[in-house]
């Protein structure tokens, strides 16, 4: 107990001298006087002791008392219980559903359009997933293949009139040619390699938008891009933008079901093996090209389908929009919510894109909250916010009466 | 279990090579492993066995020589093929160091060395058509099949990492089965056991070669397993074949001896 306050004491202490350049020393350049403000001296002591008090606390209980208890109860408890339980999973679900479709008619065009804003993450977030979470390829400039679906909509659009409909399919296969293409140099990549090889492609896309005036109008971008048509019908633009809502809502309900049957075919299970175990995976017969090429095209796709939602929009496309700070948010998405875990990936998805949104009353603090979570989450759930829970194959359901038979001869 | 077919080769490598730089790690081994037979390959620490295994299971591409596949659809020379390749023809392997894969279930890992025998496609995953479905059921059963015969069917659902070491070991040589080999290589499949989980292991083998009809090489430090099991020996030194041939015979062979005690002093 004692160790326990001289820690926090040092750490009191060391955060006084840290920061008692800028919380007490203050110069007032008018009277050119030093200021001495004594008293945040102590409110920084103080706040440090007790601080480091709750982190070791709160630190001690994850390795201690989580370990055995808290994480087999909740495993327990809560995951099964809604994993399993197909009641409760199948309300939640139910409830789910009910909110989402109700959603555009108990709230405003803001709340709408940021709602959507989120929904198109859930897609990202999503679509990454099956290149960083399930095949295990560090890709830090998914935002690339966004931006390849947005340009493709506001070009095609720009200047044959092509329509959203007709520019949907055509921005995902292109975003899906991209990923091959960038899949290709990489596939002997690994880790850090591969990221950094991803990150170059990202900025080099972004780069050529920005300063390849005749093609993409560099970066004063493309504006006037046509909204989506729903079936010839004349909407204004919260009708419009309620349509989209309903769109996107489609998207991410479409994305979910893919990438869960994904998940657990023969393809995803190569997917996982080749993130577990390079060598072990082409040792089983796994061609590890193939696979690679495969996670990249589909991951890319969606990042597509996405690029052309978002340039319908907006009505609006230029390169600031394809950052590197889009990938890291979607790559934040992803690690946040679980690698590989569908429902942790929504999750964090919704927190990371709404949490910002309803901060903005606090709007000098929330970037400070922002960061403050997302370095909390790390310490305290490094697996994410759920982590995948892998299927289950109950052998006493299911009826193997005819195959074995078979084998048997 | 004698089978007529007993004397027509499953593998043949002649005066395989390998050079790291100008090292030479493997220097012209010949082997020949019947169908159904156990042959074991030993020498000491850095004889090159693994280099060996490497070699023939396509992680490496050889510096020369040939190793050639017996299938059922004729001869293939395999120098050089991709290791999921070499799997495909039938030669399965398993590692020295334990390489599961740890964060998937262990019916899943058997599953996945149903890959190469299995063929549904993304939009097969995604439309989950009749044809996929059953592939999928007839590949859980097939593992699942496995698994009962290694008995770890009660471990079916469990995280491949939360194994115990012994049970890890056995769904390695699950995980090989699974991909239909003709040729099952096994790296040191009895390291870090105990007794009595190499005496189960043994028996595992022996029934592997006996109901399955795979011939089996495996590379072993354990020489009451070896002398147990194998039909045939092979001993390597320095990158070098010393000698082959039945338990027997390599139990009083001088050079063997010479290998792993070293020379008398008083030459």
């Amino acid at each position: 107990m004692l160790n326990e306050l001289k820690k926090s004491l040092i750490t009191a202490v060391w955060f006084m001298f840290l920061t008692f350049p800028i919380m007490v020393i203050k110069v007032n350049t008018v009277y050119n006087t030093i200021v001495w403000r004594w008293h945040n001296l102590i409110y920084i002591g103080v706040g440090a002791f007790f601080g480091s008090m709750i982190w070791r606390w709160l630190h001690y209980k994850k390795t201690h008392i989580s370990e055995r208890n808290i994480r087999e109860r909740l495993k327990n408890g809560l995951q099964n219980a809604i994993v399993d339980n197909k009641k409760v999973l199948y309300t939640l679900i139910a409830v789910a559903v009910a909110f989402t479709f109700a959603f555009p008619h108990m709230s405003n065009a803001y709340q709408i359009n940021i709602m959507t804003t989120a929904l198109m993450y859930v897609v990202l977030g999503l679509g990454l997933n099956i290149v960083v979470g399930l095949a295990g390829l560090l890709d830090l400039g998914y935002v690339a293949f966004y931006a390849v679906g947005a340009y493709s909509y506001a070009l095609l659009n720009h200047h044959f009139g092509l329509g959203f409909w007709a520019v949907l399919p055509i921005g995902g296969a292109l975003a899906m040619m991209f990923g091959i293409i960038l899949g290709f140099p990489v596939l002997r990549l690994r880790g850090d390699y591969l990221a950094i090889v991803t990150l170059g492609f990202g900025e080099i896309i972004r780069l050529v938008l920005e300063n390849w005036n005749a093609f993409s109008f560099g970066p004063s971008g493309i504006s006037g891009i046509d909204r989506p048509s729903f079936f010839g019908l004349t909407l204004n633009l919260s009708q419009s933008m309620t349509a989209l809502y309903y769109l996107v809502l489609g998207f991410a309900v479409i994305t979910i079901f893919c990438v869960n049957r994904l998940q657990n075919s023969r393809i995803g299970r190569a997917w996982l093996a080749l993130r577990e175990d390079e060598i072990a995976c082409q040792a089983m017969g796994i061609d590890k090209t193939k696979t690679k090429l495969t996670a990249f095209a589909l991951g890319a796709t969606w990042a597509g389908f996405m690029g052309v939602v978002f340039a319908a929009k907006t009505t609006f496309v230029n390169p600031a929009s394809f950052t590197f700070l889009e990938s890291a948010i979607i790559l934040a998405i992803v690690v946040l919510g679980g690698m590989g875990s569908i429902l942790g990936v929504i999750l964090a998805a919704l927190i990371l894109i709404l949490l910002p949104e309803y901060l903005r009353a606090f709007s000098e603090l929330r970037m400070l909250i922002f960061g403050g979570s997302m370095v909390l989450m790390m310490v305290f759930r490094p697996q994410g916010l759920i982590s995948n829970v892998r299927r289950k194959y109950l052998f006493d359901k299911m009826n193997f009466g005819g195959e074995k038979t078979n084998e048997a001869k | 279990m004698k089978q007529n077919d007993q004397t027509l080769p499953v593998l043949e490598v002649k005066g395989l090579t390998m050079d790291f730089g100008g090292l030479r790690a493997v220097d012209h081994v010949d082997m020949e492993i019947q169908n159904g037979e156990i042959v074991a390959l030993i020498g000491p620490n850095g004889a090159g066995k693994t280099t060996f295994f490497n070699c023939i299971t396509g992680i490496y591409t050889p510096t020369s020589g040939d190793i050639i596949v017996h299938t059922k659809f004729g001869e293939k020379r395999i120098n050089g093929k991709k290791p999921n390749q070499v799997t495909e023809l039938g030669l399965a392997r398993t590692f020295q160091n334990i390489r599961l894969f740890p964060n998937m279930t262990v019916l899943e890992n058997v599953m996945i060395g149903r890959h190469c025998r299995t063929k549904a496609k993304v939009i097969g995953a995604l439309l989950r058509d009749p044809g996929t479905r059953k592939e999928e059921k007839d590949a859980a059963a097939v593992s699942y099949g496995i698994l009962e015969k290694i008995g770890l069917t009660h471990l079916a659902n469990e995280m491949a990492s939360n194994l115990p070491y012994g049970a890890q070991r056995k769904l390695e040589i699950a995980r090989a089965l699974a991909t239909e080999p003709v040729l099952l290589l096994l790296d040191e499949p009895a390291a870090g056991m105990n007794p009595q989980e190499t005496e189960e292991l043994t028996g595992l083998i022996r029934e592997i070669r006996d109901q399955d009809k795979i011939a089996i090489l495996l590379i072993e430090h354990d020489m009451k397993l070896v002398m147990n099991l194998s039909d045939r020996i092979y001993v390597m030194d320095h990158g070098q074949r010393i000698a082959a041939g039945t338990p027997m015979e390599i139990k009083n062979n001088p050079e063997v001896i010479k290998a792993y005690l070293g020379e008398e002093a008083d030459a």
